[in-house]
């Protein structure tokens, strides 16, 4: 037990450690927050398909000598927009507008890649992400970006509540939907470029996903799934985290396994607790 | 006084025509009901009336002081929210969103609101279960108390569409009742259903669509109508009294 204590010390000795606490810390906290709305809008593969599309900003950035995020942030908000815009006119169903988008940004990532620099380990920390790859720059924008997720959640709660329960009944009684669903996607989008190159373009997703999932099975008020899957995606981070430090495994597996053990336990604690009500009755 | 006025009204999507020829005047304190089959039209007009939805012709229009937030609505059952996790409270609260402005958080008053409300349809019970915990018919009168919420007193009409699907014969008496009641405290009832049969019983008007107005006039008007007479036996199967009645007279 000492042990631990002591390597878990010695892992905030190192800068880039408490560095990818920080940021990984914050995006886990963002995401979870916007997240529980997305999974039950059933937008949760939104996330999915905008990790992809930063990928392919990212490559593109790259073989070009732009600033990342200069390149990438914009192209996931643009993104965000279009993939809300198609879902909703119907013109392309939303799963399928989601495939199509997330496979051709990988395609021109991969493309771009190999005609300029070649396939090398960029890709692979771009894919699977490398808490090395993080910077100053991404620790200052990972927590301006929470202070104002945190802000727009306090103040919007009850009408992302609103629009997340019946976006019917809020448009009729004068909520104005797509103002909120917009915001949503930007912040999710932001979200993601964040936090992706952490926690690697394929695996981002989860952090959006997993916590609301897990938190879903235990909870029944929309303010307690909301709190629950906030707290759960900051300590399933920071265990992950840990054990890719004590370990030496990659940061964004260990993160998305831990959220997958915590997802089973919370599914027998709701399955053992359902089980309960019943044989009571 | 006259509350609703469709003219010539006709919606259309994507440029194909979907409903035509709505023409017809809802005074204050009727009991409307909006019947026909699926595809007639009925759910783009109740859309059309909230104002999410605008007529390709013709023109809707409300009475004086009539606005928004005097119209309660309860809209179509939607199949993602049975499993919701939202308790009673969450789901009631979100109905005094349209009062709330730019202010962000629910007051006392608000919440004053929803326990009045809760209790006025025997609900106040649930206030703290989960929505997914409830029946259907316990959904529904807590969709009912949401919409009831958005004006307590100063409420001029209530849209409902198609509250009573999915629901057993005894549930739906229930709502119906508790429906009537709200319209006999002065509140303008306009009902989507399937269930002509009984629309015809609560109802004081009756619109039929079918693509088109088909018929739009008193409850009792329509029982003796073709048309009317040979819904109310599709939507029952003869052996009712209400349409042997009306094959007697006819």
């Amino acid at each position: 037990m000492t042990d631990i204590i002591a390597a878990l010390l010695q892992m905030f000795s190192f800068t880039f450690m408490v560095r990818a606490l920080v940021v990984g810390l914050m995006v886990s906290l963002c995401s979870a927050l916007l997240g529980v709305s997305l999974v039950l809008k059933r937008y949760s593969m939104i996330g999915h398909g905008l990790s992809h599309v930063g990928f392919g900003a990212l490559a593109v950035a790259t073989a070009f000598n732009a600033a990342p995020l200069l390149v990438s942030i914009p192209v996931t908000v643009i993104a965000a927009f279009l993939l809300l815009r198609l879902s909703e006119s119907g013109l392309i169903k939303g799963d399928a507008a989601i495939a199509l988008i997330s496979a051709s940004s990988i395609a021109i990532g991969v493309f771009v890649i190999s005609v300029t620099t070649g396939m090398n380990t960029d890709v692979d920390n771009y894919l699977f992400g490398s808490i090395l790859a993080l910077n100053q720059e991404d620790l200052v924008l990972s927590v301006i970006l929470t202070a104002v997720v945190l802000v727009l959640f306090v103040f919007f709660y009850n009408k992302i509540f609103a629009i997340t329960f019946d976006e019917t009944f809020a448009r009729a009684t004068g909520t104005r939907v797509d103002i909120y669903n917009t915001l949503l996607a930007v912040l999710i989008a932001l979200t993601i470029v964040v936090g992706m190159r952490m926690m690697g373009a394929l695996l981002i997703s989860s952090l959006v996903i997993f916590p609301a999932l897990s938190a879903m099975h235990t909870c029944r008020r929309f303010k307690t799934v909301t709190i629950c899957a906030a707290a759960l995606s900051v300590v399933c981070f920071f265990i992950g985290l840990a054990i890719s430090f004590l370990y030496a495994t990659p940061t964004g597996a260990s993160v998305v396994l831990v959220n997958l053990v915590a997802f089973f336990i919370f599914y027998l604690i709701g399955f053992s607790r359902g089980h309960l009500v019943k044989s009571r009755e | 006084m006259s509350i609703l006025t469709c003219a010539e009204v006709a919606f259309s999507y994507n440029g194909s025509v979907v409903v035509k020829g709505l023409d017809f005047n809802v005074e204050e304190g009727d009991y409307l009901c909006i019947v026909g089959e699926n595809g007639s039209g009925k759910s783009t007009l109740v859309k059309g009336m909230l104002g999410l939805k605008s007529p390709s012709c013709g023109s809707i229009s409300y009475g004086a002081g009539i606005a928004p937030h005097n119209i309660g609505y309860l809209p179509q059952q939607n199949e993602l929210q049975r499993t919701f996790p939202a308790s009673v409270e969450e789901v009631v609260l979100s109905g005094r969103l349209a009062n709330k402005g730019f202010r962000p958080f629910y007051s006392a008053h608000d919440r004053q609101i929803v326990d009045e409300t809760l209790q006025r349809l025997g609900i106040s019970d649930f206030k703290s279960y989960g929505f997914g915990q409830l029946s259907g018919g316990q959904q529904q009168r807590v969709l009912l108390a949401r919409a009831l919420c958005t004006a307590p007193d100063t409420m001029r009409m209530l849209i409902l569409d198609e509250p009573m699907s999915g629901l057993d014969p005894l549930i739906k008496q229930e709502l119906y009742t508790l429906i009537k009641s709200i319209n006999q405290q002065g509140v303008t009832i306009i009902v989507v259903t399937h269930d002509v049969q009984t629309a015809v019983t609560y109802a004081s008007h009756i619109l039929h669509l079918e693509q088109r107005q088909i018929f739009y006039g008193s409850a009792h008007d329509f029982q003796h109508t073709e048309a009317g007479r040979e819904l109310i036996r599709d939507s029952c199967g003869g052996h009712c009294l209400v349409c042997g009645l009306g094959a007697q007279r006819g």
